[in-house]
């Protein structure tokens, strides 16, 4: 009923930004510029995060204005808003690459919206930079995904939960909002966890609506099941806005972050921006970026975005890293390939290495994945994480997770001779079915 | 000769005290630096330790202050301090006396990280520390860390603590917390038998915790007996959590009452379908955030009055807007349902985007007053204080609506214009202003309701999103027109929600509810309470 309801309000919520965009239609670009596509939700539900990176790709695309533009040319932003409607995407996409041209688009933060543009972007060949930690069990030709998959997040945070230093955790709550990022990153955590030898009774998967508001439930559940004398863990993929009430119930009914953990992979500085911290000091989260982290690069990238923006309370996060990265990546791989031609620039980008935010390079790998650190933070009372703990090395994303029966034998590799997004090992053939 | 013995013995022994005292400190300090070298986590819990061995009451200073972050190095000279975040620089004060020593910058200064491990290690050493403190509280709170952690080198200072304990119910825990290291000791069988009865009679989920450790590492009758005790706990447990049950229902109930009561008037007493009425709860929700802004910046002492202050507020903001909203829109469309549904809706869009544009599209923080957080045990029941209060507040704001709609001239008049427009009209009542004071009285409503409700939920663009289909199906299912039919309605749906969630889950359990619901209104289609009358006709 509220799916239904929400599912209306969204497509004349669309329809009359829709009109509002025809309006103000852009004069057609002179050729001096190179376009660049934003598809980012600016109202909807998704608003609350997608706003945000729209801004960081405002700034980035200005700051290399400032810096000369690109190929001698001028960079021009094109915004859209898919008004979180996961259609619209997929329209809003084909207006972007048809209508204006863009050279390539930076766009879309839930995999629903991802999987509605991706038959857009191979249809009408161009590039998608995609920013958020996702589920995995997915590689595209048009699709450059800069945030974590799965093996970049989720296992590394199991493990640290599992070391010595993240308390030697034996029994695992496994807590999630009900679609398919939780779905899919809690089937291979299951694989995982059962692998290194727990047993399924101490394993407690539980989903959620979206939105999900009334937690006591869930919450005393979680007290009973961390009350039979083992350590005890939650790992949480609940998603955004149920999270407030999710760890304002957690603090309400005094679970400490020194008895039972809980290690999120959707909390970001962002939607701790709406909490009194004070409560949930030492609970966890997995990111391949914090604010708190100190080094050069990032202070500059703070200062930068506090001046974009105008307001030094901003929190910066790591879809906002991811892009970064990822434009940095693009604009490195229109140099090398002299053209900003969408097949040339997918052939040039793999391989191209360019700086992260915490102290380290971001290289696209041949399966349009990228290596990143893994940093393990406990949020403090100010609203920031701490990072207690960094994989010594970089991590390459796995698009095909090795956990998953159907996955396992599937690798992507995007160079020539083999191009191909699901070659399976075993059988020697490309394509092959993943998870999803 | 002997007296002369005796003092200087006596001379002898003040001089030992007062040696190994300053001694002692000069070691503190010794260890204390030690923090100055540490690089990693299991360094500085090597240190934590070393200072938690020398059991003195001196060292619980610095360990608090590591616990909470607070502990500092200074770069310069590698000194510790505490330190305290001021505006710009950190206030730093001395980790043994506490004397304030200076301020330095932020820049200046390397935080001591800590981490949960830690954070346990450093809570279970001040637990053995803090036992024989003054105040009761810190010695239930030590009782309490020694109990979940228990170790068999405990059971010694128990044994004082307990002997020289006076009020009854911190001997009690002390008792428990000395049974639990028992029967991690390798003391007789006979003493852990009668640990378990002790831990037993304990009767909550950190007894069942523990005793399952028990039962997993032991043998012969301790095994049993703990098997036992387990089970007689469980059985107890759950006629509790049946009580947990429904408290949780109650309070989802309260919730849904709240966020239902301003649209039973609108919707309910006037048949107006307000598609905004969520946006007038998220009005309210905004109106305590601006509020508890102001009060931050300018008056920080008030801020456990700032719900008080933000409630006349949030009504006249959302009741001003409701009217706007009646006497621009709705007037003209009455009789008109389906125009009026279509119109609210651009209403509430057009109030979403206001507010994204105004405030911007993230969540904003709305804190909890003191007294709104936290919670207390009732046997094993536990109830948090925000849920208590918002149970409080809305049979209140039930109880005052009612008293207005049944005992007030204007509630007269607001029934009679429902009731029969016409004759109400000729009776001399200026139907327009009771239509237009009705709906702002709604919409005020749900504006309280979003004070409430900022307390317990997000406050972003998105707030009013998530209440508006509860609340219809509440004020349908509990019969339209009728104040008592949703507050029956929102109880009624709020237990079976949460007597369903547990075995169902929450995603299966709202669509029970909504089938049971739909097959509800299939069988009485005007709801529980029915108004009965010519009037609903018309």
């Amino acid at each position: 009923m509220r799916g239904n309801f929400s599912t209306i309000t969204k497509m004349v919520s669309a329809s009359v930004v829709a009109a509002g965009l025809m309006m103000s239609a852009p004069a057609r670009a002179a050729d001096d510029t190179i376009k660049v596509g934003i598809l980012h939700s600016l109202s909807g539900t998704m608003a609350i995060s997608e706003t945000t990176l729209k801004d960081a790709m405002l700034m980035l695309i200005d700051e290399q204005n400032a810096k000369g533009g690109l190929l001698g040319k001028k960079l021009e932003a094109v915004v859209v808003d898919p008004a979180s409607n996961w259609p619209l995407f997929a329209e809003k996409a084909r207006e972007l690459i048809s209508k204006d041209h863009v050279a390539a688009v930076f766009g879309c933060w839930t995999s629903v919206s991802r999987k509605s543009v991706l038959p857009v972007f191979s249809e009408l060949d161009n590039i998608l930079f995609y920013p958020v930690q996702y589920e995995g069990e997915e590689s595209e030709r048009n699709v450059f995904y800069t945030g974590a998959a799965p093996n970049q997040q989720a296992i590394p945070a199991v493990d640290y939960l599992m070391s010595k230093d993240g308390g030697s955790v034996k029994r695992w709550v496994l807590e999630g909002t009900d679609y398919v990022y939780p779905r899919t990153t809690n089937k291979i955590l299951e694989a995982y966890l059962k692998s290194k030898g727990v047993p399924a009774e101490d394993i407690m998967v539980n989903y959620t609506p979206f939105g999900f508001s009334d937690w006591q439930t869930e919450v005393s559940a979680i007290k009973k099941f961390g009350s039979a004398g083992k350590k005890t863990a939650v790992v949480s993929t609940v998603n955004g806005d149920a999270n407030v009430p999710f760890y304002k119930e957690l603090g309400n009914q005094g679970i400490k972050a020194e008895d039972i953990p809980v290690m999120a992979f959707s909390v970001g500085e962002e939607e701790l921006a709406g909490l009194d911290t004070k409560p949930l000091v030492g609970h966890l989260a997995a990111w391949n970026y914090f604010e708190s982290v100190n080094t050069p690069e990032n202070k500059k990238f703070i200062a930068d975005w506090h001046k974009f923006i105008k307001n030094n309370k901003r929190t910066t996060n790591d879809p906002m890293e991811a892009h970064y990265i990822g434009f940095n990546m693009w604009v490195k791989a229109v140099e090398k390939a002299g053209t900003t031609d969408p097949d040339k620039v997918i052939d040039a980008m793999i391989g191209v290495s360019v700086p992260n935010l915490t102290g380290g390079y971001a290289t696209m790998m041949p399966n349009h994945h990228i290596t990143k650190p893994v940093l393990i933070g406990e949020i403090q009372a100010n609203g920031q994480f701490q990072t207690v703990s960094k994989t010594p090395g970089l991590v390459m994303g796995d698009e095909w997770s090795d956990y998953l029966p159907d996955s396992k034998d599937l690798i992507s590799d995007w160079r020539a001779p083999l191009s191909c997004g699901n070659f399976n090992v075993k059988t020697g053939k490309c394509g092959g079915k993943g998870t999803n | 000769m002997k007296i002369f013995h005796a003092m200087g013995l006596t001379l002898l022994l003040i001089l030992a005290t007062l040696s190994s005292s300053g001694a002692a400190e000069a070691d503190l300090r010794a260890i204390i630096a030690k923090f100055a070298t540490v690089t990693d986590f299991s360094q500085t819990g090597a240190v934590v330790q070393e200072l938690a061995a020398t059991s003195d009451r001196a060292v619980e200073r610095p360990l608090a202050a590591l616990a909470d972050g607070n502990l500092y190095i200074r770069m310069a000279d590698s000194m510790v301090f505490i330190g305290k975040e001021g505006d710009e620089n950190v206030q730093l004060f001395d980790p043994l006396s506490g004397e304030a020593a200076g301020e330095a910058s932020p820049d200046d200064l390397t935080q001591i990280g800590v981490n949960n491990t830690l954070r346990r290690t450093i809570r279970d050493a001040l637990g053995t520390l803090t036992l024989g403190s003054k105040d009761p509280t810190v010695r239930i709170a030590a009782a309490d860390t020694m109990f979940k952690t228990p170790d068999a080198a405990n059971i010694q200072p128990l044994d004082v603590a307990i002997a020289g304990e006076t009020v009854a119910s911190v001997k009690a825990l002390l008792e428990q917390a000395r049974a639990a290291s028992i029967l991690v000791s390798d003391q007789p069988y006979a003493d852990k038998l009668a640990a378990i009865a002790v831990i037993g009679a304990r009767g909550d989920r950190n007894a069942v915790s523990l005793l399952t450790f028990v039962e997993a590492n032991a043998s012969g009758d301790v095994k049993e007996a703990a098997t036992a005790a387990i089970a007689s706990i469980n059985s107890t447990l759950a006629i509790w959590d049946a009580g947990q049950n429904i408290w949780y229902g109650i309070s989802l109930g309260s919730v849904l009452l709240l966020a239902a009561i301003g649209l039973a008037i609108t919707f309910g007493v006037m048949g107006v379908i307000n598609m905004a009425h969520g946006e007038m709860v998220m009005l309210g929700a905004y109106t305590t955030f601006v509020v508890q802004q102001v009060i931050r910046t300018s008056f920080p002492g008030l801020f456990d009055w700032s719900l008080i202050i933000a409630l006349p507020l949030a009504f006249l903001v959302a009741a001003f807007v409701g009217l706007v909203i009646e006497r621009g829109i709705i007037r003209f469309l009455y009789g008109r349902p389906l125009e009026t549904l279509l119109a609210t809706w651009g209403v509430s869009l057009i109030l979403q985007q206001a507010v994204r544009s105004i405030f911007g599209p993230t969540n904003q923080e709305v804190g909890n007053p003191s007294w709104m957080s936290g919670s207390f045990a009732i046997g094993q029941l536990a109830i948090t204080w925000n849920r208590l209060w918002i149970l409080v507040f809305a049979l209140t704001v039930f109880a005052v609506l009612l008293y207005l709609m049944k005992r007030t001239s204007w509630g007269l008049r607001m029934r009679a214009v429902t009731a029969n427009r016409r004759m109400a009209a000729s009776m001399g009542i200026r139907t327009p202003w009771v239509d237009a004071l009705t709906f702002a009285l709604g919409s005020g409503i749900a504006g309280i309701a979003g004070v409430a409700l900022s307390q317990i939920d997000n406050v972003s663009p998105n707030l009013g999103r998530g209440y508006i289909i509860d609340s219809f199906m509440v004020v349908v299912f509990g019969g339209v027109g009728n104040l008592w039919g949703t507050l029956v309605g929102a109880f009624s749906l709020g237990i079976v929600n949460k007597f369903l969630e547990p075995y169902a889950g929450a995603v299966l359990g709202k669509i029970v509810v909504l089938v049971l619901i739909i097959l509800f209104i299939q069988k009485r289609p005007r709801g529980l309470f029915a108004l009965k009358g010519r009037a609903v006709e018309a």
